[in-house]
């Protein structure tokens, strides 16, 4: 199958002004591609820049240098560099990323929240109900909470409300961090088959998961990532 | 069938995989913008693209030029230097090279402005009613019915209750003004909408309730904003982009959470740092 992500020579630093002077080499040189139905585990120890790279192919953190392409629409986008609203319709059509935790907004409902990227995509408001409504049912949150804003929710139930709202759509490429962290057994097993049909499905998946038995269900292959080995250093 | 796969029948059954605001024209554009009152007072060097369905936040510190840069923007102060273009339909006007009439044309039927303090941007002696009504009246609506029906519907959407039409706003709370300016400005079906600090008076409670209401209605009526604002997190929540301004120059631009999480400049990250979490 044809590449859909391709990532050269990117690069990340981050070079801080405060409190004082320093420069964090984080990222050098990764190299890699993906083609949709794989999915690749970024793996490597604490601070080794697993979720700064899947922030990087999000648009949330701003390259250094390299390139990441991505195929959208009829063509190819190249994200570094590219204008906010070139970024913001990849993000509405072609990627997704489940953060590790739910941003919460004052007043919008778990429902409204799970909707969210269908509406944006244009779909009826009918439909996207009823699927919202499935999801959050298949990830065992309970009926009373969905016309709830989550602000008051277990940590567990935010999570699960997230990945809801990110398998609510189809995305080419979707970008997981730790999906499964703060998840009991069962609840993870679910999880895990979400992201087997969305592989099954045609999605391209970039992850980063912890344990064991869950990276090997799902990885198709492994993207080792190290400690760069330079400490932090002034400019 | 897995809920996956009902996922891409939906998808399939979508008219094109690329949104109207990627590809569509500019809608307005700033070049050069220079309005000084002093040195590093006021705006200078201002130069960016705005895009139908945009929501563009300016933040920065207080006197760093916002306010000074949003009135040049919208037809209120002339720079003194450099230009503003809108697009009207096929047209390109120049703000300050095209006639008065044509300015106020535009200000009237195209753009909104939502002040800071809702007393400055309505009509205080009149009925919620007729501030609403005001506009449409302007563009030649005549007919009393149906200037009564859209103020009800606009009280509505912005959840005022409609027995309170013919109430003035001297006996609404401060939320409740803040809301009617928003149906007074947006009735009319504007393009572009500029803001400052919209939720700056108000307590936490009502902020939200302000900035849910906006986020809906930016989405619904695909309106492109300026937005000033101090609160990252307002900015967070309803700009796309950000434009950070200090000292009367913009010092750092970009997609709104890529400023937030990853600013460049030394100034956006004191910023972004002296704040507890957005
Ligand atoms: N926004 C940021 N500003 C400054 N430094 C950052 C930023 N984000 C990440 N870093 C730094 O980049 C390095 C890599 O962090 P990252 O979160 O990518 O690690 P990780 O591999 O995901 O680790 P973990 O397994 O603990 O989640 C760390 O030193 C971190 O402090
Ligand atoms: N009409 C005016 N005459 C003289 N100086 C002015 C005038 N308007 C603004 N200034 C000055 O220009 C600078 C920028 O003011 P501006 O109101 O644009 O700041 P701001 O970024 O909106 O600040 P705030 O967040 O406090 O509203 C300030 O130093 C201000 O005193
Ligand atoms: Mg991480
Ligand atoms: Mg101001």
């Amino acid at each position: 199958m044809d590449a859909i992500l391709e990532v050269s020579g990117l690069a990340k630093k981050f070079v801080l002004h405060q409190p004082r002077p320093t420069v964090l080499d984080v990222l050098e040189n990764v190299n890699f591609e993906i083609s949709p139905g794989e999915c690749l585990v970024l793996s490597g120890p604490s601070g080794a820049g697993k979720s700064t790279l899947l922030r990087l192919l999000y648009g949330n953190y701003l390259a250094s240098s390299g390139s990441i392409r991505v195929r959208h629409g009829q063509g190819w986008l190249e994200l570094v560099g590219a204008e906010p609203r070139r970024v913001l319709a990849a993000r509405r059509h072609t990627l997704g990323y489940v953060s590790q935790f739910l941003r919460v907004i004052p007043r919008v409902t778990a429902l409204d929240i799970v909707m969210e990227p269908a509406l944006l995509r244009g779909y009826a408001k009918k439909a996207a109900q009823a699927k919202a409504e499935a999801l959050l049912s298949r990830l065992d949150i309970p009926e009373k909470l969905w016309s709830l804003a989550p602000g008051a929710f277990s940590g567990g139930e935010q999570q699960r409300v997230n990945i809801a709202r990110s398998f609510m759509v189809f995305w080419p490429v979707l970008l997981l961090d730790e999906p499964t962290a703060s998840l009991d057994d069962k609840n993870r097993q679910i999880v895990l088959e979400l992201i087997e049909e969305a592989k099954a499905a045609g999605s391209a998946i970039v992850g980063i998961f912890h344990d064991a038995h869950a990276l090997d269900a799902v990885a198709s292959r492994l993207l080792h990532m190290k400690n760069e080995g330079d400490s932090p250093h002034a400019p | 069938m897995s809920a996956l796969a009902h996922g891409m029948r939906m998808d399939a059954a979508l008219p094109a995989d690329v949104p109207a605001m990627e590809n569509s024209q500019a809608l307005m554009q700033a070049d050069g913008l220079c309005r000084l009152f002093g040195p590093e007072q006021g705006c200078q060097d201002i130069s960016f693209t705005l895009y139908p369905g945009e929501v563009l936040g300016l933040v920065g510190e207080s006197g760093s030029g916002k306010s000074t840069l949003l009135s040049t923007l919208s037809g209120r102060l002339p720079p003194d230097r450099g230009r503003v273009r809108y697009r009207d339909g096929a047209d390109w006007v120049d703000l300050y090279a095209t006639g008065e009439g044509r300015r106020r044309a535009l200000l009237r039927t195209q753009w909104g402005f939502v002040e800071q303090n809702p007393r400055d941007g309505l009509r205080m002696p009149v009925s919620a009613g007729a501030n609403i009504g005001e506009r449409l009246m302007a563009q030649g609506a005549r007919h009393y019915g149906r200037l009564r029906q859209s103020a009800l519907d606009w009280l509505r959407h912005v959840e005022i209750d409609i027995s309170r039409i013919d109430d003035t706003p001297n006996a609404f709370s401060g939320g409740m003004q803040q809301r009617l300016q928003i149906a007074r400005n947006l009735v009319s079906g504007p393009r572009l909408v500029f803001m400052d600090e919209p939720t700056g008076g108000l307590d936490v409670s009502v902020q939200a309730r302000i900035l849910d209401l906006l986020r809906k209605l930016v989405r619904e009526l695909d309106l492109s904003v300026i937005l000033v604002t101090h609160d990252l997190a307002v900015a967070r929540l309803l700009a796309d982009r950000l434009m950070v301004m200090r000292r009367s120059r913009i010092v750092e631009a970009g997609l709104t959470d890529q400023i937030l999480d990853d600013p460049q400049h030394p100034y956006t990250q004191l910023l972004v740092s002296s704040i507890l979490r957005v």
